[in-house]
């Protein structure tokens, strides 16, 4: 009997590329049962990625998809959403892709509050290239492009998007996958810019080489530990964060979206 | 009417419903009347974070069925490079305009001849436009949108400070005089179409964002379901076919005026701007007796090459003025050959030849 979620995939064809053990697999899976439980209509979707491996998920998904260019998932997104309001559009992107080549377009459809939902996986280095520094490595960590350990501090992206305007922002992990498809569901359901970072597991690069682990479980068992609630973060000083994963939903509000804004104004205006 | 308007009214006149830009000079023009133009044509407008967010939204809009421009000036086109190769790698139709003007300061030029056939990765063929009047920015611009429509390639059209930012009068045709080309529908069910198998003219049906066929699109080398894959000779069959779609019609694609090329013993081949003063100076030299003739490219890439040959048929020596250091020189005298001497005339001081100095090189080749 096939998995009841082979139906969402393309041609209803796996394996997929991801390394044994990648989070992006259980990423692939959660959004599938999003997908699913919100009973969605795969017709009405656009899945864009741009490059590195989280970027390769919409490859797999049986829905219009974009992939294949390093950071200009949101300028796509933007033209996608205008031309055509009824589609629902989701962005599969990584820490890389999206907190540093892509950033710009990331913080502006942030700021004008783009109707999409964004799944940023982060796992903290560039693991498709061979495991590079990202902006979100942590201080002191050895990669392949920080020998001597690395010397900057990393980028909190959600407080970024939640900065820039993002109307919904969340954060979890591969370990806690029933509060992560909760979370896609409501991004996928929330009227405007809803981002939900996945702190995830690279056994193959990040892990073995940055982390020292190199077992799946392993790995997440290490993000389990680390993980601590917004509300637990909240009773902690700033140096007793630090390696912690903050998860929880930081940012739920409503504001006119864009493309609400510009169908008013389109509307006066033709109407005139 | 200004030049930049122009285009505006040409893109809406193709039947453009979507524009995303940034600001540069001297293309802020073709912004702002879009700005103003797009909602009341029920087409959508953004102002975009950088070059790059314009032409990606440029492209997604095409995706989803839309007719779609950007325009920018020439430091603002070397960003687009990104989205031109992946708009030739998942043949997206866009139209660009490159308003082009001086690294660095807007004083006219010709400069981007070679960027607007080279500037992206990978194996690609462009089609460039060359405007030189108002009326052909209009004219041109409508055109432009037909090509990147009837290829799925992206066109750009290459305008220059001197003819944007001009104003001419012009005539608009009435909608129904104009021929508009609207890219080729799948007429085969989900599961039966493949999005990337060329037909007949090597290029293939597309279907757009909202309907049943569900395609992937990626500029990683896929098969012509739009799989990615990879084997070498899938490869090398993706980028002929993606290339001599267009390398195949140059002939056809070919937009030219001639003006006594069938006698013409010195031949002038110029584009954009510098062919206005080159009309005046082969006018002036017939009126003395010098057998004088003009061939004026309104494309210059595919090369016109056919156009080229016949023009210069009689030529003992073919002139090539251009508003840079002399670059399109060496595309002419590739195409020519040796039969006609090839005289590069480069003046790259922010303004045009003069026809006067044009008939001066006319006499002294005589």
């Amino acid at each position: 009997m096939d998995h009841p979620n082979l139906k969402y995939i393309r041609g209803k064809k796996l394996p997929h590329m991801f390394c044994q053990g990648c989070g992006c697999g259980e990423i692939l899976n959660s959004l599938l049962f999003a997908i699913d439980e919100l009973k969605l209509d795969t017709r009405r979707m656009v899945a864009i990625g741009g490059v590195g491996c989280s970027s390769r998920i919409p490859a797999y998904l049986d829905m219009y998809a974009i992939h294949g260019i390093h950071g200009r998932n949101l300028a796509f997104a933007t033209g996608v959403r205008l031309a055509k309001p009824e589609l629902k559009v989701i962005v599969l992107t990584g820490d890389g892709d999206c907190g540093a080549i892509g950033g710009n377009h990331l913080i502006h459809a942030a700021r004008r509050n783009l109707d999409v939902t964004v799944i940023m996986a982060n796992n903290g280095s560039y693991a498709m290239t061979g495991g590079q520094l990202a902006p979100t490595t942590a201080t002191g960590l050895y990669t392949t492009t920080t020998p001597r350990g690395n010397i900057e501090r990393p980028f909190d992206i959600c407080k970024l998007v939640e900065t820039a305007g993002g109307t919904y922002v969340a954060r979890w992990t591969t370990a806690q996958p029933a509060a992560l498809i909760r979370a896609i569901k409501q991004g996928l359901t929330h009227r405007g810019f809803a981002f939900i970072e996945v702190v995830s597991q690279c056994p193959t690069i990040f892990g073995r080489y940055a982390l020292g682990i190199s077992d799946p479980v392993e790995n997440i068992e290490y993000l389990k530990e680390n993980s601590i609630t917004k509300e637990q973060a909240e009773k902690l000083l700033p140096e007793q964060l630090v390696g912690k994963i903050v998860i929880g939903k930081f940012v739920e509000k409503h504001l006119p979206t864009l493309e609400d804004a510009y169908l008013e104004m389109e509307k006066k205006v033709r109407g005139a | 009417m200004l030049g930049n308007h122009a285009i505006v009214e040409g893109a809406i006149a193709a039947g453009c419903k979507f524009f995303a830009g940034y600001p540069i000079t001297p293309a802020n023009e073709i912004s702002e009347g879009m700005a103003q133009r797009m909602p009341e044509v029920g087409g959508r407008f953004i102002q975009m974070e950088d070059e790059l967010g314009s032409i990606f939204a440029v492209c997604g809009a095409s995706l989803a069925g839309k007719k779609a421009m950007t325009a920018t000036a020439s430091a603002g086109y070397n960003y687009m490079q990104e989205g031109i190769e992946y708009a030739v790698a998942a043949e997206i139709p866009i139209v660009i305009v490159d308003v082009m003007r001086q690294r660095g300061e807007n004083f006219p030029t010709q400069s981007d001849v070679m960027q607007a056939r080279y500037g992206a990765a990978g194996d690609h063929e462009m089609i460039v436009l060359t405007p030189s009047s108002v009326q052909e920015l209009f004219d041109l611009t409508v055109q432009a949108f037909n090509f990147a429509e009837q290829f799925r390639n992206p066109v750009i059209v290459l305008s220059e400070a001197t003819i944007s930012l001009m104003r001419e009068g012009i005539r608009i045709p009435r909608q129904e005089e104009l021929k508009i080309v609207n890219r080729k529908k799948p007429i085969d069910p989900p599961g039966e179409f493949m999005p990337f198998r060329g037909e007949e003219d090597l290029v293939p049906r597309m279907s757009e964002f909202g309907d049943e066929y569900k395609v992937l699109y990626t500029h990683n080398p896929h098969d012509e379901w739009g799989r990615i894959a990879w084997t070498p000779k899938l490869y090398e069959d993706l980028y002929n076919r993606i290339t001599q779609k267009i390398a195949n019609k140059a002939d056809e694609i070919a937009l030219y005026e001639s003006l006594f090329t069938d006698d013409a013993e010195i031949l002038l081949i110029a584009y954009g701007s510098e062919a206005r003063g080159c009309l005046d100076a082969v006018t002036a030299a017939r009126a003395l007796g010098i057998k004088a003739g003009l061939l004026k490219l309104k494309n210059i890439w595919p090369i016109p090459a056919k156009a080229m040959v016949e023009a210069a048929h009689h030529s003992k020596k073919v002139l090539v003025p251009e508003m840079n250091t002399g670059r399109y020189y060496h595309v002419v005298k590739e195409v020519i050959g040796g039969g006609s001497e090839i005289i590069s005339l480069p003046k790259n001081q922010g303004r045009i030849h003069s026809p006067d100095e044009i008939l001066q090189e006319i006499k002294r080749a005589n």
